[in-house]
């Protein structure tokens, strides 16, 4: 109960924020924090919890992204239509590649490698065809209504994505007490004894990887709303990959808010250095890149690993 | 957590704005008389960092050079101020020129130039345009840019519907000139936005000039091996080969070319990235030789042009590329319009460069006016190197010498 | 436009020169699907930086031609040992440090380190594509009636002796018996005495140097820039899975292999969808033959 009260809390707290916080500028920074935490949370569901590392989270992220922009702009679908279609193409693409990989038994980094592959395909299919766009991508017209899922203040894509990310954050919760989540970490700690003791692992970690898919590809949804425009290379490319990764196994890997303090910590480390060194590009990058080691090599278990040992000591 | 440290930096900020505010107030009631008080702050954004940081630095170049003029001869009279430029770096990702676009925002910009690629233009335009931060596009050639209807956005330069349209015109020309040699067009273009777009156009229309469209073949970026392509060609012999894509794949594209002796009558490029490029020419003078590119180019007989070619050359491991002068003329465009405007509030520039007849340019484009954002003259020039140089070819009033066409010189 | 380009594929006077420009594109993804190999095959580790390292490794040739006018060839007994230097001292000092040998952590720091070297690299070089001129640059090689790019002859024949080199190495000497323990069961290496740590960064090295002997091939038909080792990284996987995780032969033959079925493939279905083939097949091997085709069954 009292994770679900924490949820709650937070919730509530971060909903009022526009009330305090005006800037443009730190909203928009809230909200693609935010954005980057639910990218995090979809993949910490296989990855974390499940034990199945992706490298390749890209291709439910892309799946989701082009069934909004393609339902809207080819078939001339409403946004709040499309959306509930975008999360199914995640879930679908999900089911595809969990059927294959798990089915021929990947595991490792032969599952994270597949997942890559997968990527990649999709994102030259994706270029190819006059559907989607081609190598040009698709505009999402600028419409400012919320009748078309693109509310014409920050705050309403920051409730949004907030909305994404409580989703997120309590199917976590329900997967830290909730038997199948149980049978999940289970699959992830030791496959063979969890089959042993009667855990279908095929059918567990399938299941993973569609509801994964499912919320990965509602983060794709949302960066169209609110960025208007994805190509290929945004859509299925291995920048999308490793924004998924990044936030979980920074701020802790199979936990409820690791994936959201580790996006926040590699934010405000994103901020902190762009503002450096402005006259002399790459720099502030170069930073960025060690800062991201030391964090791995102090942090091995993530922030939350930290925090749980500060508490344990204290 | 994080948000706390957000809210507090936010309050810091606008704690320092209002002080700042209230001390110009208090200071600069002179000013007010002649225009609006407080700095006149600029955003300069481009995507310095990732793949396309070498164009996004040059941008950044053009535009600097220009502010540094401008403040050295008074900076914007009407106001008596200087500009203040606030640099932004876009990381060749279109959500982090979004975020710059707010930070600039909150920085207090009176307008934005950039962004250098249509992809991070078109978010940004948007951002843009949610705050009516008149926001000037310096390259961004695709037409959606200013078919948005989005009032802040003001394109100088052309799209690539004007320039494929001029491409064709000019190749006809050219053609019809040395007796009509050539029959058979190869398009070979880059994937995204502007070479589909050029590629879409020009193989619509070329047929009603009468060219025979051969092949049109797309590639990726990067990519890393052109044989096959070049093979291709050799295999259906075009007349004219036709290329649209950036420098790295044009280079190699040409360079391979060159390998497996394959010579068209002309290398006709649209958009050409390494075509009307000096440091092309400078490294591969060999290959370069006789190459033919319809693109974004300044008046070769004006003097500004010709000065501002010679400072940047003059720069240490600097080129004068397109990136470089669209830029500059950029920032001269903003500045003209903001000395009409009087003000550095946001809405009064935008309806100065809605008005803008600004014709002092070294573009050539002749006196400025915008429709819906996109500047009715612009246009591109045909350019061809030879011996070294790059020299326009057409039109007339703009030429250096005649095109060469065919091309039958030995490399 | 599409035109039928199956007719294309048929005739003889393009599709050999396709097979052979596959071929020789493939050596040069072969030297850097050798190192790749090695690292995995030895250390577990899926190297990231590999592609930035590649970049470093293009810079030093590039740099030795344009300061010191030193022919790529030539430099190959210059940036084979400084890249092994390189690799030795990245694993001993920052990657095994860092990670504490935990999968994932590894995974992010060799993505930290590709971040740090991309952008160090642009920092001091700039973002500018160099290239380089040399008298063969542009010359070719007539086999029968195709013309191959000499640089691409040279590189093929490269990898061959890379290859045979590698194979010397691991088969024959007791640090390849080191290694080849080392990947068998680490434990039980450490158990009779084996120092793991530095076997493991004399791996790291060896595959860095690797790179090292590919950069020296690959600058005279390419180009260097920050961002030049990310369109490589793909292509570098899927040839070690295809050829077996761990086994040299296998990157050899994966990578001609996937040369042209790129190059062929790049003929049949359009440069950009003939990209296709490649990962079609990467999928296919990991589903029904992970081992790839000379490795063991895991």
């Amino acid at each position: 109960m009292r994770g679900l009260l924490g949820i709650g809390a937070f919730g509530v707290a971060v909903a009022m924020l526009p009330l305090f916080v005006t800037s443009g500028y730190a909203l928009n920074a809230i909200v693609m924090t935010l954005y980057a935490a639910a990218l995090g949370q979809a993949w910490n569901i296989l990855g974390g919890f499940g034990g199945q590392f992706s490298f390749g989270h890209a291709v439910f992220f892309g799946s989701g992204a082009y069934a909004m922009a393609v339902l809207q702009v080819k078939l001339g679908w409403n946004a709040w239509a499309a959306l509930p279609a975008a999360l199914a193409a995640g879930g679908a693409v999900g089911a595809l590649v969990g059927a294959l990989s798990f089915r021929y038994g990947l595991r490792g980094s032969y599952f994270a490698l597949v997942t890559l592959a997968f990527a990649e395909v999709f994102r030259i299919l994706a270029n190819t065809f006059e559907f989607t766009g081609a190598g040009v991508g698709m505009i999402v017209p600028l419409k400012e209504t919320v009748a078309d899922l693109q509310p014409a203040s920050r705050a309403g894509y920051l409730w949004l994505i907030l909305a994404l990310v409580l989703s997120g954050l309590l199917v976590s919760w329900w997967l830290k007490r909730s038997r199948y989540g149980a049978w999940l970490q289970a699959v992830r700690d030791d496959e063979e004894s969890a089959a042993a003791l009667g855990v279908n692992a095929f059918r567990v970690k399938l299941a993973a990887i569609i509801v994964s898919g499912g919320l990965m590809a509602a983060g794709g949804a949302f960066y169209v709303q609110y960025l208007h425009y994805i190509d290929p290379h945004i859509a299925y490319g291995p920048a999308v990959s490793v924004e998924a990764l990044l936030g979980p196994i920074i701020g802790g890997m199979g936990t409820v808010w690791g994936p959201l303090l580790g996006a926040g910590a590699l934010h405000l480390l994103g901020e902190a250095t762009r503002g450096l060194m402005g006259d002399a590009p790459g720099i502030n990058l170069v930073i960025y890149g060690i800062v991201l080691i030391l964090m791995v090599t102090f942090l091995p278990s993530g922030i939350v690993g930290l925090l749980r040992r500060r508490l344990a000591n204290a | 957590m994080t948000k706390r440290i957000e809210q507090r930096r936010t309050f810091i900020k606008k704690s320092a704005a209002l002080s700042g505010a209230l001390a110009a107030g208090a200071l600069g009631f002179p000013a007010i008389a002649r225009g609006q008080a407080g700095p006149l702050k600029v955003g300069i954004l481009h995507p310095v960092t990732g793949p396309l940081a070498y164009s996004g630095q040059l941008s950044r170049l053009g535009a600097q050079i220009a502010v540094e003029e401008i403040n050295t001869a008074g900076g914007i009279k009407s106001l008596g101020a200087k500009i203040e430029p606030v640099y932004g770096d876009a990381q060749s990702k279109p959500d982090v020129g979004v975020a710059e676009v707010e930070k600039m925002n909150e920085a207090g910009v009176s307008a934005i130039v950039g962004a250098y690629a249509s992809a991070i233009c078109l978010a940004t335009t948007q951002a843009a345009a949610k705050h009516n931060i008149p926001h000037v596009v310096d390259v961004g050639v695709a037409d959606q840019i200013v078919e948005r209807g989005l009032k802040n956005t003001f394109r100088f330069g052309p799209g690539y519907k004007v320039i494929s349209t001029a491409a064709m015109n000019y190749l006809h020309i050219m053609n019809k000139l040395a007796g009509n040699p050539a029959k058979t067009v190869m398009i070979v273009h880059e994937e995204s936005l502007f070479g589909t777009g050029t590629a879409g156009l020009l193989s619509q229309q070329l047929p009603t000039f009468g060219f025979k469209i051969v092949d049109v073949i797309k590639h990726a970026n990067p990519t890393r091996d052109f044989n096959n392509i070049v093979l291709r060609m050799k295999s259906l012999n075009p007349d004219i080969v036709i290329p649209a894509n950036y420098y790295n794949e044009y280079a190699l594209l040409v360079r391979t070319m060159k390998q497996q002796g394959v010579q068209p009558q002309a290398i006709f490029s649209v958009l050409g990235g390494a075509a009307s490029s000096f440091k092309f020419v400078k490294e591969f003078p060999d290959v370069a030789n006789g190459i033919i590119d319809v693109n974004h180019w300044y008046n070769p007989k004006d003097k500004r042009a010709l000065a501002l070619r010679k400072k940047v050359e003059g720069m240490k491991d600097q080129f004068f590329t397109y990136e470089v002068f669209l830029n500059y003329e950029c920032v001269y465009l903003l500045a003209d319009a903001i000395e009409r405007a009087r003000s550095t509030r946001r809405e009064a520039i935008i309806d100065a460069l809605a008005a803008s007849t600004w014709d002092k340019t070294f573009m050539p484009y002749g006196p400025t006016k915008f429709v819906n954002g996109q500047n009715q003259g612009a246009e591109p020039l045909v350019m061809q190197v030879l011996k070294g140089d790059i020299e326009v070819v057409l039109p007339n009033t703009f030429a250096q010498r005649a095109p060469v066409f065919p091309w039958k010189g030995k490399s | 436009m599409r035109r039928a380009r199956g007719s294309a594929v048929l005739e003889l006077s393009i599709l050999f020169p396709s097979v052979l420009n596959g071929l020789t594109t493939g050596a040069v993804y072969a030297l850097i699907a050798l190192g790749l190999t090695l690292i995995y095959g030895v250390l577990h580790i899926i190297n990231f930086a590999h592609g930035a390292a590649l970049m470093v490794a293009l810079y030093g040739v590039y740099f030795l031609h344009q300061r010191l006018g030193i022919d790529p060839y030539l430099a190959l007994p210059i940036m084979v040992p400084a890249m092994f230097a390189f690799g030795y001292g990245l694993q001993r000092f920052v990657i095994g440090a860092a990670s504490h040998g935990k999968d994932e952590n590894i995974l992010l720091v060799t993505l930290g380190l590709a971040v740090v070297l991309e952008n160090l690299a642009l920092f001091w070089f700039r973002s500018d594509t160099r290239t380089i001129d040399t008298p063969y640059t542009l010359s070719t090689v007539n086999i029968l009636g195709a013309l191959i790019s000499t640089p691409k002859v040279v590189a093929f024949a490269g990898a061959l002796v890379a290859a045979a080199v590698l194979l010397l190495v691991v088969g024959k000497t007791d640090l390849g018996r080191a290694i080849r323990a080392i990947a068998k069961e680490r434990q039980g290496a450490r158990l009779v005495g084996i120092d793991v740590d530095h076997v493991f960064a004399m791996s790291f090295g060896i595959g860095l140097a690797c790179l090292g002997a590919a950069a020296c091939f690959l600058l005279p038909a390419y180009y260097v820039n920050p961002n030049v080792g990310n369109g490589f990284v793909l292509i570098a996987f899927t040839i070690v899975v295809l050829g077996g995780m761990g086994s040299f032969a296998g990157a050899l033959l994966g990578g001609f292999l996937i040369g042209v079925v790129e190059s062929v493939g790049g003929l049949w279905l359009g440069e950009s969808l003939g990209q296709i083939g490649i990962f079609l097949i990467f999928i296919a091997v990991l589903l029904f033959r992970p081992q790839g085709l000379f490795g063991a069954r895991a």
